[in-house]
């Protein structure tokens, strides 16, 4: 046990499947020699070999295309894109051709693809820097979509990913690549497809993914000093959503919250809420709130910090909850 | 295009009239083209063809693409192939499919509305047909990658290495993804073929609107060899492909042939050719027909005779039968089925939505509410 950074966590992950299974490779731009503009594969060229860490021409549909040819071909690419705003020119190959192959192939192949993408905003960066694409990937049947919010999430559910034989895209959040936490190499991690209740609590549930669980307890612990009893449950996975940790909390509680940074409309919120009151209906004492980014393109970054949920946007939102 | 860039004609050695011309290019002995075969291939392959526009007429097939004309480049190709080379086809590959080795009832299942797919692309390494223009070709790219971290590729070893065919069509030259696949193929000195059917026609869209250069011209720019072919000339086709794939497997990197020949029908069984072409213009191509040409060499010839014909039209016939039974006992797919074959571990709530299908579905079968 250890206490490392989310982004080094990454690294040790990908270290680790290199070591045991040598059908596994990396391929994406700056990866060997600069180790990623987040020096997430930092040191992995050097050690695994340009064969095995590849490092691509430009062209994010070549990354995730090559990718499923080397699939295709048995071996278990993890494709870096740089950033959240890039993967966009890929989008053909993960909708059209990744995300579908195993049903047109009627069962017969799989295609075990990561693709990592550093995704969210508030770290002051400039246009197409910041965005949370997960809907787009989450309304892709055939996907698997995966967002780590701590260093052992995040070196256990790379693993897994990379282990799975389904496509997976793995939404590394870039605010909480430098927060730092407990990391153990071989701890027993939890199924890929679970939520996960990072804190137990009596009167609300609070839903949050990537670098907003932080926050979210940062707002259970505020609630806290007011007597309130916070629930928050970090989702870990978008796709498949495991609702049913979800709802079994809400039936205790009453009451949910649901933050994501990605604009609100067809967001993961609706989702939930829609799941939820299906399921709770009756045990629901305040209707589902969200607290999300806004249905405008992501802003200039001197106006992020009011824009995304914050602690002080979760506790209006559970104020007015409780006010039910 | 002005007249200084005027293409030079396409590489072609067996003429319109039958007369085969001696080459300095064509491969000789055991690598030298079965002639009868590729006749054979592809008066069977124009069958299959013909037999799957007649069940699309008949309401069997809710589409077909035809290959009418692309016999001589698709046998051509096919017949320069290996068991261990493997091919990413776009949607109208059916020859290159027959001379693979994948049996033509399966073609038809993504048409009749029984699949998505049809066959298991790991079988004979012939790879699902793509139906997003140029997708395919990085797929290619990233197979050869495969087979270059494999190790197959220039050990000299027969029967070792390998290489990719990926096939394209002159609207794919446009794509982006076509160029990042040449880029790659180029920049790693992949194992991989690229064989573009320059069938002149894209939908509507006439080769002009695609390129000022002929295709084959593109390679160079990309850093690989480009040949030219005449597309209905499938000892050309043949003596191309053959070359570009053993370059290939000997670690010389990527080729791009161009495949001068003509889609004699209309792009689908959909489609109205006659609202943007002449019909003179099919006059022009018919007479340069690939199966005809082939046929008149090797009557001249003598290696054919009326016996040959007669017995190979007998196979037609059964054949044609074949399709047309098979197409009607394609199976259809039971309704668990995209459920089962979307992800390989069903999540809980599309378990839930499954069941709740299968009730709906059962209860329809029962009759109206």
């Amino acid at each position: 046990m250890s206490t490392k950074p989310l982004a080094h966590a990454l690294n040790a992950g990908l270290r680790r499947e290199l070591e045991t299974d040598d059908k596994v490779l990396l391929i994406g731009q700056d990866i060997g020699a600069l180790g990623g503009v987040f020096r997430i594969t930092e040191g992995l060229q050097k050690d695994f070999g340009e064969d095995r860490v590849i490092t691509s021409p430009l062209g994010e549909a070549g990354i995730v295309g090559s990718a499923i040819g080397l699939a295709m071909a048995g071996y278990r690419p993890v494709c870096e894109i740089q950033f959240d705003g890039f993967v966009f020119p890929a989008m053909n190959q993960i909708i059209t051709q990744l995300a579908k192959y195993r049903h047109r192939s009627e069962g017969r192949v799989s295609l075990p693809v990561v693709i990592r993408i550093p995704v969210g905003g508030g770290i002051g960066a400039i246009e197409h820097h910041s965005e949370s694409p997960e809907s787009y990937f989450v309304h892709t049947p055939g996907l698997r979509v995966l967002c780590p919010s701590t260093p052992q999430e995040g070196y256990d559910l790379l693993r897994q990913a990379v282990r799975c034989d389904d496509p997976v895209v793995f939404l590394e959040p870039k605010k909480a690549y430098w927060g730092k936490g407990e990391l153990d190499l071989d701890a027993d991690p939890l199924p890929m497809d679970r939520a996960r209740v990072v804190r137990a609590g009596s009167d609300l549930t609070l839903v949050a993914y990537g670098a907003l669980v932080g926050t979210a307890l940062r707002a259970a612990a505020a609630l806290a000093e007011e007597g309130r009893d916070v629930e928050v449950i970090d989702l870990r996975s978008l796709s498949p959503i495991d609702d049913e940790t979800v709802v079994e909390s809400v039936r205790r509680t009453g009451r949910l919250v649901i933050a994501h940074e990605a604009s609100q409309t067809g967001g993961l919120g609706g989702e939930l809420a829609a799941r939820v009151q299906r399921a709770a209906f009756f045990e629901l004492e305040a209707p589902v709130l969200r607290v999300t980014g806004y249905d405008t393109p992501y802003p200039a970054s001197r106006l992020e910090e009011d824009w995304l949920p914050s602690t002080d946007r979760l506790l209006e939102a559970c104020d007015t909850s409780y006010a039910y | 295009m002005s007249s200084s860039q005027r293409p030079a004609e396409p590489w072609s050695v067996l003429h319109p009239d039958g007369r085969l011309d001696p080459s300095a290019g064509l491969p000789t002995g055991s690598d030298a083209l079965d002639l009868l075969k590729a006749l054979r291939d592809m008066v069977l392959a124009r069958r299959v063809d013909a037999e799957a526009i007649a069940l699309q007429r008949q309401g069997e097939l809710g589409l077909w693409p035809s290959m009418l004309g692309q016999e001589g480049a698709q046998v051509g190709a096919g017949s320069a192939l290996r068991p261990r080379d493997v091919v990413f086809p776009t949607y109208r590959e059916h020859a290159v499919a027959w001379c693979f080795g994948v049996d033509p009832v399966q073609l038809l299942g993504l048409f009749r509305g029984t699949t998505m797919g049809g066959w298991d692309p790991r079988e004979r390494n012939f790879n699902l047909y793509t139906l997003v223009i140029g997708a395919q070709t990085l797929h290619a790219v990233g197979y050869a990658m495969g087979i270059v971290r494999d190790g197959d590729v220039g050990t000299g070893e027969p029967g070792r290495d390998r290489a990719v065919l990926a096939f394209l069509g002159d609207g794919a030259l446009s794509e982006g993804e076509t160029n990042e696949a040449f880029v790659w193929a180029a920049a790693q000195n992949l194992p991989v073929v690229f064989f573009c059917q320059n069938n002149q026609w894209a939908i509507s869209a006439p080769f002009s609107v695609q390129s000022r250069v002929p295709a084959a011209d593109r390679a160079a720019g990309f850093g690989f060899p480009g040949v030219r072919v005449d597309g209905n000339d499938v000892v050309a086709c043949y003596a191309a492909t053959q070359a570009a794939l053993a370059t290939a497997r000997a670690g010389g990197g990527p080729t791009l042939i161009e495949a001068v020949t003509y889609r004699r029908n209309p792009h689908t069984t959909s489609d109205d050719d006659l609202r943007y072409r002449a019909s003179t213009e099919n006059d022009h191509w018919l007479e340069r027909d690939p199966v005809e040409r082939l046929r008149r060499h090797l009557s001249g010839t003598g290696a054919i005779d009326d016996t040959f014909l007669e017995a190979l039209a007998l196979e037609e016939e059964a054949l044609a039968q074949r399709l047309r039974t098979g197409c009607r006992e394609l199976p259809v797919p039971s309704p668990e089925d995209p459920f089962r074959h979307t992800l390989e571990r069903m999540p809980r709530d599309l378990e839930r939505q499954m069941h709740e299908h299968l009730e709906f579905v059962r209860a329809g079968e029962e009759g109206p509410r």
